[in-house]
């Protein structure tokens, strides 16, 4: 089991602890701290390192150059965004529902953080590997929605009302063809753990092979559950100014992107377990394998983002319900009939 | 340098035997219990008397979400994530519809309160639901008791195994229900004929 470097590591840190402390459940209770330090500092990481890569890829995809004054080749770009945003008057606009107001961007980061608590990072080296995690990975995360309709509701503005309305439109709509095409890789691996997942595809091939219908309809509906261009319908700086988040500045407005980066990685590593094979991978270790996969996907959905134009809501809306979801439904039947003619052979 | 580790490994040793002496793992234990009840009650208390329908909503999904930590707490992690994806969805359902078919100036007293009369009655049915529920809870034999040491199976595996084999037919009569409450829901909302000749 522990051939991981990540485990490796792990597994260094808790023999020096034991030689200092000497008590296993001390010992096992600080290593779980470290874990969740471990997880929180790479979200951060991530979200300053994404607003400098998607600008970079936006420039790259547009045929400019990008950030390139702040430091060299503009990488000190997120670190001037930062202390901007942190230096900003923090405007509390006249007439919001104060407690509902404030509490929506820091609440709106719990399901997107808590996420990442059932990512296999590499063989062994996953924060909760519970027995049901896809199906409660999808349970926390579908908490976000609220968290939106929160933040518009309360900013008593009609743009953020309507991003708020959107939000829940959209968000319920694309969670149903997200399941129906997670279904049929449930199907085949034969249990919800996500490790169960990622050794199912090692021990045999990629779901990608088995699964490629379920893969185009889980990537299309996890880009309209993060709110990213094409479909970023809560949004819509064109027609709603900013929708959910109209009202917010500052670290506030800070927290949703935050937020937005966290969901960006977390559907990258998502895509990675259930259809890339996780970690599994020849010759090079599997840390290693895990985020090429990751940061592979991560470009893929940058690219989407600044290739395609945004769609109308209407259209987006009876694309999801009259293509998308029969679409996952006949795939869900496929891959019944898959299995069955494969144990009949 | 040995002189000092053996220090701290004696230090360390004899607080958690201390910890273990006052109880503390049952301590924490019970202490976690009663926070998510908590939670999910006051939350619930909240509901009634909050006077703003949205934050009454809201007030809603925390005590689904406390009673989801709690089903999760007791190894039931399918149940408490079946909580917070089925009801979660559906209170933001709910405050739209709330939020659409209330809304006016001050929201801030969307969620009167009735008379006393009322009032009374509400404790009245509260409280018969109440004895209910507690005579329901105290006469149903729970097999499964942590005291015994038992650990509790897959319970994926076992609620599909009653749902789709055994329950299979109270199982698709309450899914046909769903869809019937659904058509009638679609044909009120199209009660005018002329739009209902274009579905």
């Amino acid at each position: 089991m522990d051939n991981g470097i990540v485990m490796t590591v792990a597994n260094l840190i808790r023999d020096i602890l034991m030689l200092v402390l000497g008590n296993e459940f001390i010992v096992s209770l600080i290593m779980k701290f470290i874990g969740i330090g471990a997880l929180l500092g790479a979200i951060s990481g991530a979200a300053i390192a994404f607003t400098y890569t998607e600008r970079k890829v936006c420039a790259f995809v547009q045929v400019r150059l990008g950030p390139n004054r702040v430091g060299p080749m503009g990488l000190l770009q997120p670190i001037a965004d930062m202390l901007k945003l942190m230096t900003k008057e923090d405007i509390i606009p006249n007439g919001v529902d104060r407690v509902v107001w404030a509490l929506a961007p820091i609440l709106l980061f719990v399901p997107s953080a808590l996420a990442y608590a059932f990512f296999p990072f590499d063989d062994g080296a996953i924060f909760a590997d519970v027995n049901v995690g896809i199906f409660l990975l999808i349970a926390i995360s579908s908490q976000s929605v609220l968290t939106f309709l929160m933040g518009g509701y309360a900013s008593n503005s009609k743009y953020g009302m309507i991003g708020a309305m959107r939000a829940v439109a959209t968000s319920l709509a694309y969670e149903a063809p997200m399941v129906f095409s997670l279904l049929g890789i449930v199907m085949l691996t034969g249990s919800l753990r996500m490790s169960d997942i990622v050794t199912v595809q090692g021990d045999n091939v990629w779901f990608i092979v088995l699964q490629p219908i379920a893969f185009l309809i889980y990537i299309t509906t996890c880009m309209a559950e993060t709110n990213r261009t094409p479909f970023d319908f809560v949004e819509c700086e064109s027609e709603i100014v900013a929708g959910a988040f109209t009202e917010y500045s500052g670290m506030r407005w800070a927290l949703f992107f935050l937020a937005e980066y966290a969901n960006l990685l977390s559907i990258s590593v998502l895509t990675t377990t259930f259809f890339l094979g996780g970690w599994t991978g020849p010759v090079l270790p599997g840390f290693v394998w895990f985020w090429i996969k990751t940061l592979l996907m991560l470009f893929v959905f940058l690219w989407f983002r600044w290739t395609f134009p945004r769609v109308r809501i209407d259209q987006m809306m009876s694309f999801c319900w009259k293509v998308l979801l029969p679409l996952a439904l006949v795939n869900v039947l496929l891959t019944g009939v898959g299995i069955y003619i494969y144990r009949w052979m | 340098m040995n002189e000092i580790l053996s220090l701290v490994h004696n230090v360390v040793d004899w607080g958690m035997s201390m910890l273990m002496e006052l109880g503390a793992p049952d301590l924490i234990m019970a202490g976690i219990f009663y926070a998510l009840a908590g939670v999910a009650v006051l939350s619930a208390l909240g509901v009634v008397l909050m006077r703003n329908v949205v934050h009454s909503a809201l007030m809603l999904t925390a005590s689904f979400i406390g009673v989801g930590c709690l089903y999760i707490y007791m190894d039931a992690s399918f149940m408490g994530a079946v909580q917070f994806l089925v009801y979660g969805g559906a209170v933001a359902i709910l405050i739209v519809m709330a939020v659409m078919l209330t809304r006016r100036p001050d929201m801030a007293h969307s969620n009167p309160s009735r008379g006393i009369i009322s009032q009374i009655g509400a404790a009245i049915v509260a409280g018969i639901f109440c004895c209910v529920m507690a005579f329901v809870a105290l006469l149903s034999p729970f097999r499964v008791s942590l005291a015994d040491g038992q650990i509790l199976g897959d319970s994926v595996t076992g609620i599909a195994d009653l749902m789709l084999a055994k329950y299979v037919l109270p199982f698709e009569v309450a899914a046909v229900l769903l869809l019937i409450a659904m058509i009638g829901a679609i044909i009120l909302a199209k009660r005018n004929p002329k739009e209902a000749d274009e579905l």
